[in-house]
């Protein structure tokens, strides 16, 4: 049953929406979806494995480079430039999770936001690539400044939503399957308790190193969507902050399951939107936002520690029986009845 | 067979361990101290969570100290903790799985392995079951079990009975018991019940300030006046 909601639900986003929506608006779930996975990433981490990195921005920042670069440099098919970048990122996500195997809690936190910082004082100095020449790929030219390109099956911005939403269905279908085997009862014990995981014979090492670079991965090929979405990208994009945020909203949205993450993504990018659209304060005062998610991960943190993904339904559920309870009542059987 | 010479260890000023010798042979042996005395670190070093700075540990002739911490498990060397550390997220089933699965013999069953460890301990009919919902004596049978799945050589137990009812303690006593018989495991046994570990233990070894000041059978080792001195008081235990 919970099967097919999600296919009908797939179906309705991959051709119901763009048939619905305006270009704006398939733009801005272009982004949701895009930073769904980069959540997800940080779900696995966080929740999983029980790993904090405040540094997911800055590996976006690396996918979306190296696969800028790769667009630019080669001809090689979309799909391959995805997993590249993915793979690419994956390695430099392993480098900066060395520290992890002695650092955890805030000590963990501290150093992956340096690396988050690190990669925001770089970038502006090496620029993104837009087509220029040389191993930075860079131009200062505007006339010869091009925009990363798309897959030949997804120009235009429908298509291309289409194309990031499958993208990110066969990510989340990676992160299930993890979950669900030898490796994600390995993370799970690990979370727990690190001497019970070495009592069961678990290589805590190797788990939690290849738990940063499944993570990098999935923010690499994050990245390479969104070099194609944006076309250009500009170092005032990618705020170091944005990593604090996406802990914020990934803890809102759940770490417990990896459909908080997809929670997390509309908190990100949609939530703003329509904050935007619905109300000028908001686009007066768009650092508003960061009190909204401080008080949402107050409340998680206080009454619902699962995350909303959890919590929705059970509220829902709750609600539902509060409304039913006088019908109920008066369907009894009467009072002082045998 | 554990056997154990000059073992210490310190953590700066501390010194838990201190040239500890001991060897434990075969069935149940019990170790017991006085808090503090260095039962636990004893089985933090045969786990490898802690190293220690002089000693050798030789465990049916390997040289232990030798081995990856991650390896031992897998070598078979179990062991539960006395704060419990069965996982909430998982079953019954995946609890033990996993154990199997990283440390267990590849080529038994996993299934046959993890349903005869459950029945062993008295579980089979709760393998789907969530951990996080079973009772503070069931959660101990879980551990018990993830020790004994797969064939281990050595099960290390670490406050077993903790926090048990009376009822549950006997249960837990009866398993303990049966396990050298069933999976053909050495078990050391470390408790405060005296009644537990004189029912389980025809060995018992004792520990304080990280020192063995008595061994041998375990009616005797409870006479013993160093040992009434130093832990269980004048009054009879039993």
């Amino acid at each position: 049953m919970r099967a097919v909601v999600i296919g009908v639900l797939l179906l309705f986003v991959l051709l119901g929406l763009p048939a619905l929506l305006s270009t704006y608006w398939i733009k801005i779930l272009t982004a949701t979806t895009i930073f769904a996975v980069v959540a997800l990433g940080l779900n696995l981490l966080y929740g999983r494995v029980g790993l904090v990195s405040l540094g997911q921005i800055g590996l976006l920042v690396v996918g979306s480079w190296i696969a800028a670069r790769l667009f630019f440099l080669t001809n090689l098919p979309f799909p391959v430039v995805l997993l590249l970048a993915g793979l690419f990122t994956g390695a430099v996500g392993t480098l900066i999770g060395l520290p992890a195997l002695r650092l955890s809690g805030l000590h963990l936190a501290l150093i992956t936001l340096m690396f988050a910082g690190m990669i925001s004082i770089v970038v502006p100095t090496v620029n993104f690539p837009n087509g220029g020449s040389g191993f930075l790929g860079h131009t200062e030219s505007s006339l010869g400044s091009l925009a990363v390109r798309r897959p030949s099956i997804a120009h235009d911005d429908d298509a291309f939503f289409r194309y990031a939403v499958i993208v990110a269905v066969v990510m989340f279908l990676v992160a299930l399957a993890h979950v669900s085997s030898k490796i994600g009862r390995a993370w799970a014990v690990i979370r727990q308790s690190e001497p019970a995981a070495l009592a069961a014979g678990v290589n805590i090492t190797l788990y939690k190193l290849y738990a940063f670079a499944l993570a990098s991965f999935m923010t690499g090929v994050a990245g390479g969507l969104l070099a194609a979405d944006q076309g250009k990208l500009y170092s005032y994009q990618f705020k170091t902050i944005d990593s604090v945020t996406l802990l914020a909203v990934v803890l809102i949205g759940g770490i417990f399951s990896v459909w908080g993450a997809v929670v997390a993504g509309v908190l990100q990018k949609l939530l703003p939107a329509l904050l935007n659209d619905w109300f000028d304060f908001f686009r007066e005062n768009p650092d508003f936002l960061f009190v909204l998610f401080g008080i949402g991960v107050l409340q998680v943190l206080v009454t619902a520690p699962e995350g909303i993904v959890t919590q929705f339904p059970k509220d829902m559920r709750n609600l539902g029986r509060l409304i039913l309870k006088p019908f109920r009542r008066r369907s009894g059987p009467a009072e002082g009845s045998p | 067979m554990i056997e154990v010479e000059g073992l210490t260890v310190r953590f700066g000023g501390v010194t838990p361990l201190d040239g500890m010798t001991v060897s434990f042979r075969e069935g149940t042996c019990g170790l017991i101290g006085p808090n503090g005395a260095g039962k636990t670190t004893f089985f933090n070093v045969l786990s490898g969570f802690v190293s220690p700075v002089s000693g050798t540990v030789r465990t049916f002739g390997e040289d232990l100290l030798k081995m990856a911490d991650y390896k031992r498990a897998r070598w078979g060397i179990r062991r539960t903790f006395q704060t419990e550390q069965a996982i909430e997220r998982l079953s019954v089933f995946e609890n033990v799985a996993m154990i199997h699965e990283h440390s267990g013999d590849p080529r038994s069953s996993r299934y046959d392995d993890v349903m005869d460890a459950l029945a062993f301990v008295g579980l089979e009919d709760s393998s789907e079951r969530k951990v996080g919902g079973l009772s503070a004596g069931a959660r101990r049978l879980v551990e018990l079990a993830r020790a004994v799945v797969g064939k281990p050589r050595i099960v290390l137990l670490d406050e077993p009975a903790a926090g048990l009812p009376d009822e549950q303690t006997e249960h837990l006593g009866q398993v303990i018991q049966a396990i050298p018989r069933h999976v053909g495991a050495l078990v050391v046994l470390v408790d405060h019940d005296m009644t537990l570990v004189s029912a389980c233990c025809e060995t018992t070894a004792v520990l304080d300030f990280g020192k063995l000041i008595a061994s041998g059978p375990t009616a005797e080792v409870m006479r013993n006046e160093h040992v009434m001195r130093a832990y269980l008081g004048t009054e009879d235990v039993l």
